[in-house]
């Protein structure tokens, strides 16, 4: 066992990388549309694919609605996909309100677009193994999520 | 039931894909939030808004939707539909306001989805 874990450090590594800018409002959409398709050639179950789309799709909109510009990192290795936002922003002050269902400060315009719920960080637990958030009110949201894959054997 | 049921339950106008009318329907979500159809709908969900913009499109690929029901007669603009069709999602037009949609829909044997079905 713990001979896998070293040899995953040498393992075949995909990393793709989307710049998110200022009031861009599509780039949560084309980001996750692309990963998806990438994911599905690489043969992931439908299920893993359909929750990477969504952390995806809810991290980077919230750095689009809540946020002012940012990065998004999609690192897959044969046995977990990572997820990262990074953005500078207003930031979170109080991550465990922001996590509660329901809970959003968005505004008028944004609900109009169809955002807004409060579900968007709740989805993104839901869609996760491992979800760990770090901000600084003023600076900026980094955002990390892991989704462990079923090995070949498992997918039965 | 499927899409072509749905079209005809509905007196829908089909906007784009038609070809792809015989995909099963399992399950109906009523939505204008992007965040709660990506937490509520199901596995062969179709989804049915009033919002005509591109966040609809891209929410229904993401979760892999059947296809989307605007209610009300309402229609997306032309590039919009186009992304749809590229993306091999039926869009469907209903004069029925949403209650009516919903609830024509689901008296014919369409369930709603449930939470945690994904
Ligand atoms: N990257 C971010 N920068 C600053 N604030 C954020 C960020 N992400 C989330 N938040 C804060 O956390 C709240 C809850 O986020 P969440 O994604 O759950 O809901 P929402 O974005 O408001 O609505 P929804 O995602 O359902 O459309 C947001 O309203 C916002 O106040
Ligand atoms: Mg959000």
């Amino acid at each position: 066992m713990n001979r896998i874990n070293e040899e995953a450090e040498n393992k075949p590594q995909l990393k793709l990388e989307f710049e998110i800018k200022e009031k861009d409002f599509n780039v949560a959409g084309e980001a996750a549309s692309k990963v998806k398709k990438t994911l599905q050639q690489l043969g992931l179950t439908p299920e893993a694919v359909r929750n990477i789309a969504i952390v995806i799709y809810e991290a980077v909109m919230n750095v689009v609605i809540h946020a002012t510009c940012g990065q998004l990192k999609v690192i897959i290795i044969p046995e977990r996909v990572t997820v990262l936002t990074e953005d500078k922003g207003i930031g979170i002050s109080n991550i465990e309100l922001a996590m509660k269902e329901g809970y959003s400060t968005a505004t008028h315009e944004i609900r109009e677009m169809g955002f807004g719920a409060g579900m968007g960080l709740p989805n993104i637990k839901q869609c996760s193994h491992k979800l760990n958030i770090k901000s600084q009110v003023g600076v900026g949201t980094v955002l990390e999520a892991i989704i462990y894959l079923p090995s070949k054997d498992e997918k039965g | 039931m499927n899409l072509r049921d749905v079209q005809k339950i509905l007196k829908a106008e089909v906007l784009c894909s038609e070809h792809l009318l015989e995909r099963e329907v399992e399950t109906g979500f009523g939505c204008d939030l992007m965040s709660e159809m990506l937490a509520f709908a199901g596995s062969h969900t179709l989804l049915i808004t009033s919002l005509t913009n591109e966040h609809v499109i891209h929410t229904a690929e993401i979760m892999d939707a059947v296809g989307v029901v605007y209610v009300s007669g309402k229609q997306p603009a032309k590039e919009i539909i186009n992304k749809a069709n590229h993306n091999n999602i039926p869009l469907l037009s209903t004069p029925f306001l949403m209650f009516e949609c919903c609830g024509l829909l689901f008296t014919s044997g369409l369930k709603g989805c449930k939470r945690d079905n994904s």
